[in-house]
């Protein structure tokens, strides 16, 4: 494994470093507009996006029992992607729709994936409220360039119809075997021809996360 | 059956050691694909209701698969998910219309219970698009250890008048969880969350 870069190496400027095991080599935001979809006038089109941050992966290349320094250290990177995504959809009320993935290198592990599920999820929620549904997730160990499908669901309640939806999210670079792209996504509005049928936006009660 | 379907395929996928570690017992998930003729191709159709009950034969027919390619009892089934692509004559629309309103039901019927929702993706794609259906336990939607997803596609796959349905199944969560959260142990499976 000695062929391996060490995270004391990595030099990142200010504001990609996020402390001793965290750090940024790029962020990759990406907003698209949904205008129409060879049907009808869309009486309300769709901003989607994600924002991406591509870091070093400190138990790359070995088994190590406790990963829970990670998982703390990530915290203030999930609070700044949701930032900066927000900011690119257009502030926090706006924001309908949230998912979340990752994508390890290689020499990675699976459950290296796993720690975003909490710096992932709050980072957003702290940030769009009220959000008591769950933040979907999908992730996979592979190689630069390979995509992967963010699912989005509706901030409020889970069951949502309109508003399940997805998006794909790719890096040519990354992850590079050694590191790992985090990924958050947002949307604005529902799918653009909802007619799925199911639970409205307008009956939510937003008790649960749920209905 | 509504379905037209052109061909289906089951991949089973055990995970017997990652990063140098045994894994015992070994992992499973399993994912069950059909190609279907999307009747609504190159055009708009504001009723998608036959889309909806293809779902419904689709749910049944893909969870069962999936259960008895791991060779598992209908309760021993852990998490699932589910996804579509859709060619791309079709819409965005036709993957919801086949995965929300009536494939859960029948899914849920094949792995028993079933309280939790099930997690999606979808996606426009041409032959040979692959997807990451989302991994859920299907009890409790909180369960940390068993947040996980499942990448599957055709080579062939969906061609532009079709779409690609898929399920996917686990006898198991992720091979080492240890990011904390709710455990099995401490499922009530009651309100589908915890």
């Amino acid at each position: 494994m000695d062929d391996l870069r060490s995270i004391a190496e990595i030099n990142t400027t200010a504001d990609g470093d996020f402390g001793p095991l965290v750090k940024v080599r790029k962020f990759v935001l990406h907003v698209e507009d949904v205008l129409h979809e060879f049907g009808p006038p869309v009486s309300r089109p769709q901003r989607k996006g994600y924002i991406a941050a591509v870091t070093h992966n400190p138990y790359a290349g070995r088994y190590v029992e406790d990963l829970m320094p990670l998982m703390a250290a990530l915290k203030p990177l999930g609070k700044a992607m949701a930032q900066r995504l927000i900011e690119a959809l257009g502030g926090s009320g706006n924001i309908v729709a949230y998912g979340k993935s990752a994508i390890v290198g290689l020499r990675g592990e699976l459950e290296h994936a796993a720690l975003w599920h909490e710096p992932g999820g709050y980072g957003m929620r702290e940030l769009i409220k009220p959000s008591k549904a769950i933040v979907p997730s999908t992730k996979k160990v592979t190689s630069a360039g390979r995509p992967v499908d963010v699912p989005l669901a509706h901030v409020n309640a889970a069951y949502v119809r309109s508003h399940f939806d997805c998006i794909e999210c790719s890096i040519a670079d990354a992850p590079r075997d050694d590191e790992i792209v985090w990924i958050q996504a947002m949307a604005t509005a529902p799918r653009i021809y909802d007619r799925a049928g199911g639970l409205k936006d307008s009956d939510v009660k937003g008790e649960d996360g749920l209905k | 059956m509504k379905a037209k379907i052109r061909k289906t395929q089951v991949i089973v996928e055990t995970t017997h050691s990652d990063i140098g570690r045994p894994a015992n017992p070994p992992v499973r998930k399993a994912a069950a694909i059909a190609v279907i003729e999307n009747p609504f191709a190159g055009k708009y159709v504001d009723d998608l209701g036959e889309l909806m009950d293809i779902g419904e034969e689709l749910g049944g027919l893909l969870g069962g698969m999936c259960v008895e390619a791991l060779g598992i009892e209908p309760n021993q089934a852990q998490s699932y998910g589910k996804a579509a692509i859709v060619g791309e004559n079709g819409e965005w629309e036709h993957a919801a219309a086949i995965l929300h309103p009536k494939l859960g039901a029948p899914l849920r019927k094949a792995v028993e219970k079933g309280a939790a929702l099930v997690p999606s993706v979808k996606k426009l794609g041409g032959q040979g698009a692959r997807i990451d259906i989302p991994l859920g336990h299907k009890d409790a939607a909180f369960v940390r250890s068993h947040f996980d997803g499942m990448e599957v596609g055709l080579a062939d796959a969906p061609r532009a008048n079709e779409i690609l349905v898929a399920v996917a199944v686990t006898d198991s969560g992720r091979p080492f969880p240890r990011v904390g959260g709710l455990k099995t142990s401490e499922i009530k499976g009651e309100d589908g969350l915890r």
